[in-house]
């Protein structure tokens, strides 16, 4: 079995997980665009959605009615774009009605994983970005298992900057630790909120936490990425706007500038690995 | 157990895996768990018999959950636990079934505190004398400490949650869950099914990329039965503390909570905005109701909750 998830994934240069112990702060967004980022920086880029039960990586990248296709040596991922730079895999593309319900216990999401790592064929690929589900459970404990020979390069956590959510993610902290996972970094996500009205910048879930947290962890902070609602409309328009290209779409708003600096930093500590 | 009778790929004939012909029938002859059947321990779990009895005396009991995670679960099972507590006769238990990222010891003021052990079973953290709390939280040696641990020991905890903890009587057991569809909710599901679970509340944040989540969990309620008691929406809309112009932050493309509300034909109870102070008043574990009691936010809860009481008092 583990023969298989490694021939799959020989090809892939990078793998990097996006974790977090919090639910909703952003792992599913920031997977997508840290993968628009390395895509407009002409990488190949593939992103694996192992959220069973609450798959975003679809409706992020406009994919919600794409199906899987089986080849002779695997399922196909699905293509964002012509140029065949940027492929997803989520379960979301293999039910049958997207409100269907994934009610599944712990080995048979165990079980789904496993098949998404030696079962779709991703070819050659700069970076594999793995969007995972929140806590430290199941799937954690699986990917981890699973990737160990495909030596994985690290993770990323992702925060909010309030006490709430930080308690969460100290744990997911600890759980890398644990499970000798690199933590690649920390990124503080909707941190601030500049009023269109009158520019005046609002704390919505207050600032400076995940920075805080890194320190004291001795992991590097990446940066902090503001609440911007232009995000939401850009994903959430696609099925009506007529310019189908979102890393194009993504690359003229204001967070490109936030998320290139943070996927150069990436890329630049990923590469002093393999040296 | 009568969650899922059979497996939905069992073989045609397949007998149900916690019955006595489990594993023996003819129909499991090559069924790849015909091992797994034949040697599982038979009968209802008598745990359930034990819950049963410690939930005889919990007169209703509401889940808090969503399909989506950091939609404001633990803030609003709080909330709502902190208003129900506010008249002195009503007892009120939260019991918070999220393992991995408990956040209701922060939110309710108890960090740091821990579980005592008496004759009737472990005693729930009191935040005041009608408002008790059970949490993993209250169990760690380091609160920054990770809990890796795979379904079956967290449905455990959650079984010790319902069987050993000395609840006492209660008017009210509010159960805070973790985002999704799995080993948790369908444990709760099962193990509360003999003592009758009175409905959730969903809780959701107006972008399609939660409310496709959110629908799930929906679905989720439809399948193991447990009635719906309503929708509310949080951090809907924004309202700019200095110049009190109003923004969206999730925008609801989709017509938000409330056309999915209707669309699914569940009561939609309101929406919450988002107030920066909600979020303070979290970290700093006290009531926002209490403390900001003119705040937009605060009527909006308030109106929720007095939504919630009236499907409980008719």
């Amino acid at each position: 079995m583990s023969d298989s998830i490694s021939t799959q994934l020989g090809n892939i240069k990078h793998i990097i997980l996006v974790l977090s112990g919090k639910g909703g702060v952003g792992k599913s967004s920031i997977s997508t665009q840290l993968s628009l980022c390395l895509a407009k920086k002409g990488h190949k880029v593939g992103i694996l959605d192992i959220d069973l039960t609450g798959p975003s990586i679809p409706r992020m990248f406009g994919l919600e009615n794409r199906q899987v296709h089986q080849a002779s040596s695997g399922w196909v991922p699905v293509f964002t774009d012509e140029s065949q730079n940027l492929c997803c895999m989520s379960i979301g593309f293999l039910l049958q009605k997207k409100d269907d319900s994934v009610v599944w216990r712990g080995p048979k999401k165990n079980a789904m994983i496993k098949q998404f790592l030696s079962d779709v064929c991703w070819g050659e690929l700069d970076y594999l970005i793995i969007d995972t589900p929140p806590g430290t459970s199941d799937e954690h404990i699986s990917v981890v298992e699973y990737l160990k020979d495909a030596n994985p390069d690290g993770a990323i956590l992702v925060t909010t900057p309030q006490a709430v959510a930080l308690a969460d993610v100290r744990k997911e902290l600890n759980f890398c630790k644990k499970v000798n996972l690199p933590i690649l970094g920390v990124i503080e996500n909707m941190s601030g909120f500049i009023c269109p009205h009158c520019e005046e910048c609002t704390n919505l879930f207050s600032t400076g936490g995940g920075e805080a947290m890194a320190h004291e962890f001795g992991v590097e902070f990446l940066g902090r990425v503001p609440i911007d609602p232009s995000l939401t409309l850009i994903v959430e328009n696609q099925d009506s706007s007529p310019d189908k290209d979102l890393i194009k779409k993504y690359s003229a708003s204001n967070l490109f500038k936030v998320l290139s600096n943070i996927t150069d930093k990436i890329i630049e500590k990923v590469s002093l690995k393999n040296t | 157990m009568a969650v899922i009778d059979k497996p939905e790929n069992a073989p045609e004939h397949c007998p149900g895996p916690s019955t006595e012909q489990a594993g023996k029938a003819s129909a499991c002859e090559g069924c790849p768990n015909q091992k797994i059947c034949a040697t599982a321990p038979k009968g209802p779990d008598p745990a359930l018999q034990f819950i049963k009895e410690r939930m005889n005396s919990v007169k209703h009991k509401i889940l808090v959950l969503s399909g989506k995670g950091g939609v404001g679960k633990s803030t609003f099972t709080a909330q709502l636990g902190f208003a129900f507590a506010s008249e002195e006769s009503v007892q009120v238990g939260v019991m918070d079934i999220d393992v991995c990222g408990p956040s209701i010891p922060k939110i309710m003021g108890l960090d740091g505190e821990q579980v005592h052990q008496s004759l009737s079973g472990w005693s729930p953290v009191y935040v005041q004398d009608n408002l008790g709390v059970m949490s993993i939280g209250f169990m760690l040696s380091d609160p920054d400490e990770a809990v890796v641990w795979r379904g079956p020991k967290k449905n455990g905890i959650i079984k010790q949650f319902l069987k050993d903890v000395d609840w006492g009587d209660l008017d009210f057991m509010l159960v805070d869950t973790p985002p999704g569809t799995s080993d948790e909710h369908l444990s709760i599901a099962q193990y509360l099914k003999e003592s009758e679970i009175d409905g959730a509340i969903i809780i959701t944040t107006p972008q399609e990329v939660a409310l496709q989540d959110v629908r799930k969990e929906i679905d989720f309620c439809r399948k193991v039965k447990i009635p719906i008691l309503g929708v509310v929406e949080n951090m809907s809309g924004f309202i700019c503390p200095n110049c009190k112009g109003e923004s969206i932050i999730f925008a609801p493309t989709t017509g938000g909570a409330k056309k999915m509300a209707e669309d699914l034909n569940i009561k939609y109870l309101g929406s919450i905005p988002l107030d920066p102070r909600i979020g303070k008043a979290c970290d700093m574990g006290i009531s926002f109701l209490d403390e900001y009691p003119d705040s937009p936010a605060c009527k909006a809860y308030l109106d929720i909750i007095s939504e919630i009481k009236k499907q409980f008092t008719d």
